[in-house]
């Protein structure tokens, strides 16, 4: 068999998979995490928190009402979405005027109630959730077998990043978007309608972190601690790509989960601390991270 | 300036999420501790349910002993020995503390044992594994009591080399518990014939176990032997059925609950071998308590949980038949009377510490074998005690060879 530097090209072959299969979580995640920070200047913790909630979405669908995981794609994240526009009218509104550390604290505590509630209903050791009929099985694709169902996250997230990089880059909405980050007060003259644009932004941003979760369903447990971990990671990944850059966001998280594949197999036990280790690196060379605005 | 913002932030709430729960006892109470993880990986092992379980101890016992109250003090470790080590000190000095209970994680447990050993307090492992509690960290006040790693490995391991299973793959949990499993199971695999041809340590909790499934497939093993718990094991197990690995090799539960079978469902975990030291359907008596549980949680007990039941009753009997709480007293008691209860027959604490009873060899049932619900396990093998937990090492002082 061939090899590089002693390691089998089908094991890079596969690992190079698996990376992009983690890199699609991380970047959907971090996607949302940037959008909410980039326009509202919220540094948004209750995205993990989300993330289970649209994963325990799509699940208690099913259970209770025979929804299924297509029908749960679309509904999850509309569900979550509205909760999260509700947390912006009830909480996060008041924030913006004071430092950003009242909306890391709020949407933190947030996170903490969110899954201790889901803890007290559901239990701590988590739910299956099948994985839908159509994306059983698994390709052959020689140096391994890959499950169709991670194909498919694949899939999803390169059409959810782009299109989301795309309405926000290259269309009017995102135009306007963007210029309620800049001047706000002057957009408002213009008789642009600021409070409701930042409304549908959390709720956009709070949609993609359970759209992810819906996505997840299948693959990990459904357990209320799904997000807590993944949470901190996908920070990371967004500090690396720029606070609030949409493009970084996608670059670093889809980068970031190929590099921590490799870390698993060149030293696994560094595997949870890699990212944050590129983070220290990337703050000491481009403080403002790899894709944003010095 | 937003990065600093974010540190500071961090850092209150990390400190804000330290204070832990605990209720305040009278000194004149007899005062039972249960230190575990609440809201972490391991909260349903043993969990809200362990506190039940000690709550229907307490009542069946009377509610009082030597016409004192009994009360309970209840604290999260969240898998940190320090937040777990100075719960434990505090009670000791602020709470009139008597006895005890260490929840799941063996590094938090080791380091609870060492204040035990300091304050003289008799402690019960009651959810860890690591078997080193009873060895190199033993101490004159542990009592480690459902289960340990060697009997895990002598239970699991030994049945699957026994039925072919020579070469070994292990996916090992990062931390004490999961290396002591390894090295255990791989001792038991080496005596009967078979090898270990590699493993990969993982982080705790890690969000995806498929880069590590693979590198055990690429050693060719023909077991992929877990020696991790909770939802990491759980996890894990699922990846590899997805990945069809399961189909390749033999997966090997080095320490499984009844929960994660029930997360898990049949489907995936059917024909999985594991060892406990505890099933609510053995006989009329676990049946029996286990009914009682069920009426108040909802769900069928782990043995972790059956664990904490005897333990207290076994507790609250030598304090009884010594007529005084002092510590030295009630561990010589303890290590003297033989336990029987609905979790243990004939059980009893050998000088080291270990609580030496029978253990059960189990397979999980397919879909179709489940009768009704919870019923999981098929009986392979009972396992007496001495054969379980195997003879005493040496490496504990209070306990020479």
């Amino acid at each position: 068999m061939t090899e590089v530097f002693g390691v089998p090209v089908a094991v890079i072959l596969g690992q190079l998979m698996l990376g992009l299969v983690n890199g699609s979580f991380y970047a959907i995640l971090s996607l949302g995490l940037a959008v909410i920070f980039g326009l509202m200047g919220i540094v948004n913790f209750a995205h993990g928190a989300f993330y289970a909630l649209g994963a325990f979405a799509a699940l208690l669908g099913l259970q209770w009402f025979g929804i299924n995981y297509w029908a749960a794609l679309l509904l999850a994240p509309l569900a979550i979405g509205v909760l999260g526009i509700v947390v912006e009218r009830l909480f996060l509104r008041h924030l913006y005027k004071l430092d950003p550390l009242y909306g890391l604290l709020m949407t933190f505590g947030l996170a903490l109630v969110i899954e201790g509630t889901l803890h007290q209903l559901f239990g701590a050791s988590g739910h299956s959730y099948p994985v839908p009929a159509g994306l059983t099985g698994a390709f052959d694709l020689g140096f391994m077998i890959l499950p169709i169902y991670r194909a498919w996250v694949i899939a999803v997230s390169v059409v959810v990043c782009f299109s989301t990089w795309f309405v926000i880059e290259c269309t009017r909405l995102g135009a306007t978007l963007r210029a309620a980050t800049e001047n706000a007060p002057l957009l408002q003259a213009f008789g642009v309608n600021v409070p409701l644009l930042v409304v549908a932004t959390y709720g956009g941003g709070v949609a993609l972190a359970a759209l992810a979760g819906v996505l997840s369903a299948p693959v990990v447990l459904v357990g209320p601690l799904m997000g807590n971990s993944l949470v901190i990671v996908v920070f990371a990944v967004v500090v690396i790509g720029g606070m609030g850059s949409i493009l970084g966001a996608i670059v670093s998280g889809l980068a970031l989960g190929v590099v921590e594949g490799f870390t698993k197999v060149i030293y696994p036990e560094a595997s949870n601390i890699v990212v944050f280790v590129i983070m220290a690196l990337v703050l000491i060379a481009r403080p403002a991270g790899l894709f944003g605005r010095e | 300036m937003q990065l600093r913002t974010l540190t500071i932030g961090l850092a209150t709430a990390l400190v804000t999420m330290l204070g832990a729960s605990a209720v305040s006892a009278a000194s004149d109470d007899v005062v039972i501790g249960d230190i575990d993880d609440l809201s972490g990986t391991y909260a349903d092992v043993a969990g809200t349910g362990a506190v039940e379980a000690i709550k229907m101890a307490i009542a069946d016992f009377g509610g009082t002993v030597l016409g004192r109250k009994i009360s309970i003090l209840v604290a999260d470790h969240q898998n940190k020995p320090d937040i777990g080590a100075s719960k434990f000190r505090e009670w000791a000095d602020q709470n009139g503390l008597n006895v005890l209970f260490g929840g799941s994680n063996t590094g938090v447990n080791i380091a609870m044992s060492k204040v035990a050993a300091a304050k003289k307090i008799p402690f019960f492992a009651l959810g860890p594994g690591g078997a080193s509690l009873t060895n190199e960290d033993c101490t004159a006040y542990t009592v480690h009591y459902v289960y340990d790693t060697t009997a895990l490995a002598n239970g699991t391991a030994t049945t699957i080399v026994q039925n072919g299973g020579k070469t070994w793959f292990y996916l090992t949990a990062d931390y004490a518990f999961g290396t002591q499993l390894q090295t255990a199971a791989s001792k038991v695999v080496e005596a009967n014939g078979g090898k270990t041809v590699g493993a990969v340590r993982v982080p705790l909790a890690a969000s995806d176990f498929s880069s590590f499934l693979l590198q055990a497939q690429g050693s060719g093993a023909q077991v992929l032997g877990l020696a991790n718990a909770g939802e990491d094991f759980s996890n894990s197990l699922k990846a590899a059925n997805e990945f069809g690995i399961t189909k390749k090799m033999k997966p090997a539960a080095l320490l499984a609950f009844i929960t994660n079978i029930h997360s898990l469902g049949l489907e995936t975990a059917q024909g999985l071998y594991l060892t406990t030291g505890f099933y609510w359907d053995l006989n009329d008596e676990t049946r029996a308590f286990s009914k009682r549980y069920f009426a108040k949680t909802g769900k069928e007990p782990t043995m972790d949980q059956g664990g904490y039941y005897s333990a207290t009753l076994t507790y609250l009997k030598a304090v009884k038949a010594v007529g005084t709480t002092d510590s030295d007293k009630v561990m010589a008691e303890l290590k003297r009377t033989k336990i029987n209860d609905m979790f243990a027959k004939g059980g009893y604490i050998r000088a080291d510490g270990v609580m030496v009873h029978d253990m059960y060899v189990m397979q999980v049932k397919s879909p179709k074998e489940s009768k009704y619900p919870w019923d999981y396990y098929k009986l392979l093998k009972v396992m007496k005690g001495e054969e379980a937990f195997g003879p005493i090492t040496g490496l504990c002082p209070l306990a020479p060879k």
